[in-house]
C-alpha cells in the first residue's frame, strides 16, 4: 500500500491545522456563512438535511485494518455508531458535530487518512477498480497510475477553480469494474505488442441530469505522458467549459457542445505544448510509485482443495463462494466481496463494530488489505482459498456474510431524503424494499446477475442511469415518485438506460421492479442469459406491456 | 401557518424558532407563524441569530394543524423534524420527550 512520505505527511497536517483555524474563525464570527462555505467544502464537510456530513477520502478504495479501525473509532467517537461507504469509494458521517470535526481530521491524520478533493470543484479522489493488483483479468494495477494522478492534482494550483467538479477512474482490465465510460475522464491501462504501458483515454463521461457516455480520444497514450496529457485535457475544460450555468459546467457539455473532434484537437494542441516538459513521468519514478503497491508475497499453502471439501459440506458456504469470490491472479487464492446489502438493510452501511470485524479479517487472512467498491460493497482482495471458510464465518459473526454479490439485492442507493440536503425522494427504503422482496437465497439466485441502482434526485449519485434497472425518485405535487429506466450499463460496453415509461408512485415502485423481474424471468432464453442481455435481446416491448398494458 | 427553521452551526442540528424567542429542538415547540407580521418579525430574530453565530441559513417552512399538533407540509421538512424514515433510532424521533411543556 502506498505510504505517505514526509511531503504527504505535512502536507495533511498543515490542512488539518488550516481547517482547524477556519472553523475556530467560523464559530468566533471572523467568517460567515459565505465564506466559511467553500473551505469547508475543501475539506469534505456538507451542511445535510438532520446535520453535518463529513466525506472522507478513501483514495482508489484502498486501505489497511488499521485505517478502517479508525474509522470505526470516529464512527463510535464523534458519529452515531456508523458509517456510509459510497459509490466514490468514501465514507461519509452523516452526524459529526462542526465543532469536533477538527478533531476528527486530526484522528484520521494519525492513520495518513484525510477529507481532501472529496468536495468542491477541483479534480475529485480518484477511484479504481476494486480488484486492482488481484484480479486474474488484470493487465496491470492501475494504482500506482492512481497515485500519480494525486499527487499531480492535490492542491494543483491551476485546476482549483474549475468550471465544477472533475472526476478520474482507471482501470488496468478488460472488464471494466470502476465505470471510466461514465467520468470526467477515464483511463483504461494496457500493454501494447512490445509490452509497453499505455491507456485508453476517455473523456466527457457523467451522470447527473446530462448522462453521458465518454468519448475515447486516445486509445494507447504512454504511460509517461498520462499527466501531460490529463493536464491538457484539463487546460482545455478549464478554459472553455462553461461558467454561467453549473449544469452545463462539467466537461461532458463541453465535449457535447464543441464535438468530440474539436475538442481532440484542442487537447492535442496543448498536449504538444507541454509534452516534453516537466510532467513527462520519468521511469525511476513510476517504479519508485509501483513499489508500493507491490503485491503481498502470496503462499497458497499445501492443501489446495480445503475450500472444495468445506463447500461441499455446506451450502451456504457454497452458496457465499459462488456469488462473493472473484478470481485472482495468485493460484490459491481469491477476491472476497463483503457484501455491505444485508436484506432489507441500507447499502452501504456499516456500523463500528462490523468496521473493526472486518479489519480484523482483514489483518490475519488478508494481508492488511480492504478495498470500497464503488457498489458500495468492501473487499477483502487477497485471501487464501483456504481461509474463505473462516472468513466466511467471521463475516456470519458480524451479519455481512449475504451472498448476494451481483444480485438483484445488491442495489446501489445514494442517502436520498432520510439524509441529503438535495434529495427529492427517498432511495435507502426503496432499495430496502426491493431487497425484502427478492431477498430470499433461491429466488435472488434464480434471478441471477441484476443491477438495480437508485438515485434520489437528478444529480444521480446512485448511479440510476447505468443500472439494469434505474430508478430515480422525484418530487411530483409534493408525492415522491420514481422513475424507472432500463438497459443501462456502466462497464466496457456502458449504456445509458432509457425511460420506460410513466413514473411509479412509493409504494407501487416495488411491485413495477418485481413485474419487470418477472417479465424478464418468462422471456429468458436460459436461466444464464441475464437481464441485460434479455432485455438487449428483445428490447422495452415486452417490459412496456408488463407494466402498462398494451397500447 | 409558517415556522421559522434553520440548523444550528455549531453542531448542525435542526432548530425552529420557538414561541418565546428561543430556538427549540422540536417542532412541536415551534412558534406558528400566522401573520405576515409574525413572519417578517421571525425573520428579522433568524437575521440577528445567523449574525450571532447561533444559526446557518434560516428559511421559512408551512406547517398544518393535524389531530396532534402541527406538523410541516413538505415531507422533506417532516424528515428534518423527526429523523430518518428509515432509522427510528436517529434523530428526533429518537428522544424520549413527547411533548413541550
Amino acid at each position: 500500500m502506498y505510504r505517505y512520505d514526509e511531503f504527504d505527511t505535512d502536507f495533511v497536517s498543515a490542512r488539518v491545522e488550516q481547517f482547524t483555524d477556519q472553523v475556530r474563525r467560523r464559530l468566533a464570527g471572523d467568517l460567515d456563512e459565505d465564506q466559511f462555505k467553500p473551505l469547508r467544502l475543501m475539506n469534505g464537510v456538507y451542511l445535510q438535511l438532520h446535520a453535518y456530513m463529513l466525506r472522507v477520502a478513501i483514495p482508489y478504495g484502498t486501505l489497511n485494518g488499521a485505517q478502517m479501525r479508525k474509522l470505526a473509532y470516529v464512527a463510535r467517537t464523534y458519529d452515531r455508531g456508523y458509517g456510509h461507504f459510497t459509490t466514490r469509494q468514501n465514507i461519509q458521517f452523516n452526524w459529526p458535530r462542526l465543532k469536533d470535526i477538527p478533531a476528527i481530521l486530526e484522528e484520521l491524520a494519525k492513520v495518513e487518512m484525510h477529507a481532501i478533493q472529496t468536495s468542491g470543484n477541483c479534480i475529485r479522489n480518484v477511484t479504481a477498480d476494486h480488484f486492482s493488483g488481484a484480479a486474474a483479468d488484470e493487465i496491470l494495477d492501475p494504482r500506482p497510475y492512481a497515485e500519480i494522478l494525486r499527487q499531480w492534482s492535490s492542491l494543483h494550483p491551476e485546476f482549483s477553480f474549475l468550471p465544477r467538479k472533475f472526476k478520474i477512474a482507471v482501470t488496468g482490465a478488460p472488464h471494466d469494474r470502476a465505470a471510466v465510460q461514465v467520468h470526467d475522464i477515464g483511463l483504461q491501462a494496457k500493454r501494447d505488442a512490445n509490452g509497453n504501458v499505455g491507456f485508453a483515454v476517455f473523456v466527457g463521461g457523467g451522470l447527473g441530469r446530462t448522462p453521458m457516455i465518454a468519448r475515447k480520444v486516445r486509445d494507447f497514450l504512454p504511460e509517461e505522458e498520462l499527466l501531460a496529457y490529463c493536464e491538457a485535457i484539463l487546460r482545455v475544460y478549464n478554459r472553455y467549459g462553461r461558467r454561467d450555468n453549473k449544469y452545463k459546467a462539467r466537461i461532458k457539455i463541453l465535449v457535447h457542445e464543441t464535438g468530440v473532434e474539436t475538442l481532440k484537437a484542442d487537447i492535442e494542441h496543448a498536449f504538444e505544448e507541454i509534452r516534453h516538459g516537466v510532467l513527462r513521468l520519468p521511469q525511476d519514478e513510476i517504479d519508485r510509485i509501483t513499489d508500493y503497491f507491490a503485491a503481498p508475497a502470496f503462499a497458497a499453502g499445501a492443501d489446495a482443495d480445503a475450500l472444495d471439501r468445506a463447500t461441499a459440506a455446506d451450502p451456504a458456504l457454497a452458496a457465499f463462494v459462488e456469488r462473493n469470490l472473484q478470481p485472482h491472479k495468485a493460484p490459491g487464492y481469491a477476491s472476497v466481496t463483503i457484501s455491505l446489502k444485508p436484506i432489507g438493510k441500507a447499502p452501504g452501511d456499516a456500523t463500528a463494530d462490523q468496521m473493526d470485524a472486518v479489519a480484523a479479517l482483514a489483518e490475519r487472512y488478508g494481508h492488511d488489505e480492504i478495498r470500497v467498491s464503488h457498489e458500495q460493497n468492501l473487499v477483502l482482495p487477497h485471501v487464501r482459498k483456504a481461509d474463505v471458510p473462516a472468513v466466511f464465518e467471521g463475516l456470519k459473526d458480524t451479519g455481512l456474510a449475504e451472498a448476494n454479490a451481483g444480485l438483484v439485492t445488491d442495489i446501489i442507493a445514494c442517502p436520498g431524503m432520510d439524509f441529503c440536503a438535495l434529495a427529492t425522494a427517498r432511495s435507502i427504503p426503496v432499495a430496502q424494499r426491493i431487497s425484502e422482496r427478492f431477498g430470499t437465497p433461491d429466488r435472488q439466485r434464480d434471478i441471477g446477475d441484476l443491477k438495480i441502482k437508485i438515485s434520489g434526485c437528478i444529480n444521480a449519485c446512485g448511479h440510476h442511469h447505468v443500472g439494469h434497472i434505474g430508478i430515480l425518485g422525484v418530487e411530483k405535487k409534493g408525492e415522491e415518485y420514481y422513475q424507472i429506466t432500463l438497459g443501462g450499463s456502466g462497464d466496457e460496453n456502458s449504456a445509458i438506460g432509457e425511460i420506460i415509461g410513466r413514473g411509479f408512485s412509493y409504494e407501487e415502485v416495488v411491485d413495477a421492479v418485481e413485474t419487470l423481474v418477472d417479465t424478464y424471468i418468462g422471456l429468458r432464453d436460459a436461466p444464464d442469459e441475464d437481464f441485460l442481455a434479455a432485455y438487449r435481446r428483445v428490447g422495452d416491448a415486452p417490459f412496456k406491456e408488463a407494466l402498462y398494458g398494451t397500447a | 401557518m409558517k415556522a421559522l427553521t434553520a440548523n444550528r452551526l455549531i453542531d448542525g442540528e435542526v432548530v425552529w424558532l420557538g414561541r418565546s424567542g428561543q430556538w427549540v429542538e422540536m417542532l412541536h415547540s415551534a412558534w406558528g407563524l400566522e401573520t405576515p407580521e409574525a413572519e417578517a418579525e421571525a425573520m428579522a430574530i433568524g437575521a440577528q441569530a445567523v449574525t450571532e453565530r447561533l444559526l446557518v441559513d434560516p428559511y421559512l417552512i408551512d406547517l398544518r394543524r393535524t389531530e396532534d399538533g402541527i406538523e410541516a407540509v413538505r415531507f422533506r421538512e417532516r424528515i428534518r423534524a423527526k429523523g430518518p424514515t428509515t432509522r427510528p433510532d436517529l434523530g428526533k424521533q429518537a428522544r424520549r420527550e413527547t411533548s413541550a411543556a
